[in-house]
C-alpha cells in the first residue's frame, strides 16, 4: 500500500490552501510562534488517531480509546497520591493503558466479538469507572516534570533558543514516523493491510490475524496512556470527563486522512495530514472567534464531503 | 431452533430484571410501589421510542449514531416554533417533530445508499453536523421553562386511562414496530437483508429503498422523542441529550439485537430498555452513587454480547482453530 497517493496530494493541497486563507484573513496566524502554539490542541488527539488508523486499516475500531485515556489519567492521580515519583506515575499510566487495551483485545480475539460493540461497552465501563472513583472531584498537583512535558518547547529544554517546537508535537512526529515506517515499510505493516482487506484470505495465508489484532488493541491502549501523560501534564489535573468525546475526533481525523472504514486501505501520511488540517482549522477558527460547536459542525460536514467527493468524481469519470 | 434460543434469551433477561427489582424491593420496599414503577416507565418511554428506530437500523447491519443529535435538533426546532407561534397546537407540533426528524434521518439514508458510504461514518458526520445546527438555529441560547410552549410542556404530563402520555406513546411505537417487523412485507425484508444482503438482492428486495426507509424511520422516531424530551424536561439547549446515542445502542445490545444484523425482536429490545430503566431507578433507592450507572451499563453490554455470541457465532470465520479452546 503506497503511503503517497492521490488522496494525500489532495490533503496536502487542502493544507496549503488552509494556511494561505488563514494567513491572509487572520493577521498573526502565519508566525512561527502561533503555528507552534497551535500544535498543542491537536498533538494528543493525533496520537490517538495514529492508533485508530492502524486499527481501522486492520478492520477493527476502538471507540473506548478516550475513555482509556481518562482511566490512565486517573491511574496517574492515584499513583501520585500513593507517593510514587514521576517514573512511577508515568509507569502507572502505561500499565493501565496496556491492561485496558489488552482487555478490549481479549474480548475481540478470544470471544470473537465485533470490536465496535466491545468498545462501546468498554467505553461506558472505563468512563464509568473513572466517574465512580472520582465523582465530581479532580486530582491536581502533579510533579513539575509533567507540566514541562505538556507545556514546554523542545528548544527550552535542550537549550537551543530558536527551536520553538512543543515537546508534545515532537513526540507526535516521532510516533507518526515510527508507526508510518512499520505500516508502510515492514512485513508486519503489509500483514495489517492484508488482514483488513480480507481476514479470511489472510488467515489462509498463514497470518496470525488475532495476534495482530490483539497487539493493535494493546498499542491503542499504550497511545492513550502516552496521550494521558501529555494531556494531564498540560492541563495539570485529572477529571473524570477528561478527553470526553475525543474518540470521535480521532476517528474523524483518520477517515478524513483517507483510511477506508471497511479496512485494508489508507496511509499514515494521509492521517497525519488530516491531523494537521483539522488541528490548524480548529485553531484558526478559534482565532476568528468561532464557537467550538460550530467548528465541530463544519468538521462533521467536511467528513461527509471528504467521502462523497471522491465517489462523485469516480462516477463522473465512469460516465465519460 | 434459533427461535427457541431467542425466546429463552428474552425470558432470561426478564428473569434478571425481576430478580433485580425484587432484590432492591427487599431492601427498600418503596421500589416496588406502583408510583415508582410509573416513574421508571416514564423515564424509559423516550428511550424505548429511540430504541425501536435504532433496532431497525441495526437489523440492516447499519448503525445510527446521529439519533441523539437529531433528537436535540428536532426538539430545538419544536421549541422555537412554539416560541414564535403561540397559537400552534400539539397536533401540528407532533407533525413538525415527525417531519423534521424524518427529514434528518432521510439525509443519512440518502448519503448511505446514494454514495454507498458506511453508515457508521455517515452518522458520525451528521452527529456533529446536526449538533452544530442546533447552535446555529438557537444562536447558542437556551430555551428555558417559561419560553417552552404550553402544549409541549403539557403533553408528557397528560394522563390517559391511568397511564402517562409518554408511556402511551412508547406503547404505540412498540406495537406499530412489532406489527411492521412481524407482519408487513417491508419488515420481513429488513430481517432478510440484514441476515444476508446478497441473497436479499437476488430474491428481488430493493436494498437501497429499504435502507432509506429504516434511516428515515429512525430519524422520525428520534424527532418524536425530541419533542417529548423537550416537553418532559422543559428545556432545549445545544448539548441536550449529548452522548445519548450510546445508551440507545446499549439498550439494543442488552436486548439481544445483534450489531451484525438480522437478529433482534421488539420484545427483546423493550426488555433491554426496561433493564436500563430498572437499574437506573434502583441505584438511588439503594443509595449507590449514580456514577455507577455508566459503568454498570458498560459491563452489562459486554456480558450480554459475550452471551449472545455463543448462539450466533458464524461457522468458518476462523480456520485452524485449536479444538476445545473456544468451546
Amino acid at each position: 500500500m503506497k503511503a503517497w497517493n492521490t488522496w494525500e496530494r489532495v490533503l496536502l493541497a487542502l493544507l496549503v490552501l488552509l494556511l494561505v486563507v488563514f494567513g491572509i484573513t487572520q493577521p498573526g496566524f502565519m508566525s512561527a510562534d502561533t503555528l507552534a502554539d497551535s500544535t498543542f490542541n491537536f498533538s494528543e488527539k493525533g496520537l490517538l488517531a495514529l492508533a485508530i488508523a492502524l486499527l481501522i486499516v486492520c478492520g477493527e475500531i476502538d471507540l473506548s480509546i478516550a475513555a482509556i485515556l481518562a482511566l490512565c489519567s486517573l491511574a496517574m492521580g492515584y499513583s501520585m497520591r500513593a507517593g510514587l515519583g514521576p517514573w512511577g506515575i508515568a509507569g502507572a499510566a502505561l500499565v493501565t493503558g496496556v491492561v485496558a487495551g489488552g482487555f478490549n483485545g481479549v474480548l475481540v480475539t478470544r470471544y470473537k466479538l465485533p470490536s465496535i460493540v466491545v468498545t462501546i461497552g468498554t467505553l461506558s465501563l472505563y468512563r464509568g469507572l473513572a466517574l465512580v472513583v472520582l465523582g465530581d472531584q479532580s486530582i491536581s498537583g502533579y510533579p513539575e516534570v509533567f507540566s514541562t512535558l505538556g507545556n514546554s518547547y523542545l528548544g527550552e529544554v535542550i537549550g537551543v533558543r530558536w527551536l520553538i517546537v512543543p515537546i508534545e508535537f515532537v513526540l507526535l512526529c516521532v510516533f507518526a514516523l515510527a508507526v508510518g515506517l512499520v505500516l508502510h515499510r515492514t512485513i508486519m505493516g503489509r500483514r495489517i493491510y492484508a488482514i483488513g482487506a480480507n481476514p479470511v484470505a489472510a488467515r489462509f495465508s498463514g497470518i496470525e490475524a488475532d495476534r495482530y489484532r490483539f497487539a493493535l488493541f494493546v498499542f491503542a491502549g499504550l497511545m492513550a496512556a502516552v496521550a494521558a501523560i501529555l494531556l494531564t501534564g498540560r492541563i495539570g489535573s485529572t477529571r473524570p470527563n477528561i478527553a470526553m468525546g475525543w474518540e470521535l475526533d480521532a476517528i474523524t481525523m483518520v477517515i478524513l486522512g483517507g483510511v477506508a472504514i471497511e479496512g485494508g486501505r489508507g496511509s499514515i501520511v494521509g492521517t497525519m495530514l488530516a491531523v494537521l488540517i483539522l488541528g490548524l482549522f480548529t485553531f484558526g477558527m478559534g482565532m476568528a472567534n468561532v464557537t467550538g460547536i460550530v467548528m465541530s459542525m463544519v468538521i462533521g460536514i467536511l467528513l461527509i464531503v471528504s467521502m462523497v467527493l471522491p465517489r462523485m468524481l469516480k462516477r463522473q469519470r465512469a460516465h465519460e | 431452533m434459533k427461535n427457541l434460543l431467542t425466546i429463552r434469551r428474552e425470558w432470561l433477561l426478564l428473569g434478571i430484571i425481576v430478580v433485580i427489582a425484587l432484590a432492591v424491593g427487599a431492601r427498600a420496599p418503596v421500589f416496588l410501589t406502583l408510583r415508582n414503577g410509573m416513574d421508571i416507565a416514564n423515564d424509559s418511554a423516550i428511550l424505548a421510542i429511540l430504541v425501536m428506530g435504532q433496532m431497525m437500523v441495526l437489523l440492516t447491519r447499519g448503525i445510527d449514531l446521529s439519533v441523539a443529535s437529531n433528537l436535540a435538533l428536532t426538539g430545538m426546532v419544536c421549541a422555537l416554533v412554539g416560541k414564535a407561534f403561540p397559537g400552534v397546537n400539539i397536533v401540528i407540533l407532533i407533525a413538525i417533530a415527525l417531519a423534521v426528524g424524518a427529514l434528518l434521518g432521510s439525509v443519512n439514508g440518502w448519503l448511505i445508499t446514494g454514495f454507498n458510504l458506511p453508515p457508521i461514518v455517515v452518522t458520525l458526520g451528521t452527529l456533529s453536523a446536526y449538533r452544530g445546527a442546533i447552535f446555529v438555529a438557537s444562536k447558542g441560547a437556551w430555551i428555558s421553562d417559561q419560553d417552552i410552549h404550553v402544549a409541549i410542556k403539557g403533553l408528557p404530563r397528560e394522563v390517559w386511562l391511568g397511564l402517562p402520555a409518554l408511556v402511551w406513546f412508547a406503547l404505540i411505537v412498540l406495537a406499530l414496530s412489532a406489527v411492521f417487523l412481524k407482519l408487513r412485507k417491508e419488515g420481513r425484508e429488513i430481517y432478510a437483508l440484514g441476515g444476508n444482503p446478497h441473497a436479499a438482492t437476488y430474491v428481488g428486495i430493493s436494498v437501497p429503498s429499504r435502507l432509506r426507509l429504516v434511516y428515515t424511520l429512525s430519524g422520525m422516531l428520534a424527532g418524536l422523542a425530541g419533542l417529548l424530551w423537550v416537553g418532559r424536561y422543559s428545556i432545549a439547549y445545544t448539548e441536550l441529550a449529548a452522548g445519548y446515542e450510546l445508551t440507545v445502542v446499549a439498550a439494543c445490545v442488552i436486548g439481544g439485537v445483534s450489531i451484525g444484523g438480522g437478529v433482534g425482536t421488539v420484545l427483546g429490545a423493550a426488555l433491554g430498555v426496561l433493564f436500563i430503566g430498572v437499574v437506573n431507578g434502583a441505584l438511588p433507592v439503594i443509595q449507590v452513587s449514580p456514577f455507577w450507572q455508566q459503568a454498570i451499563s458498560g459491563a452489562v453490554i459486554l456480558i450480554s454480547v459475550t452471551v449472545n455470541s455463543r448462539s450466533e457465532r458464524r461457522a468458518g470465520r476462523q480456520i485452524l482453530e485449536r479444538q476445545g479452546v473456544l468451546a
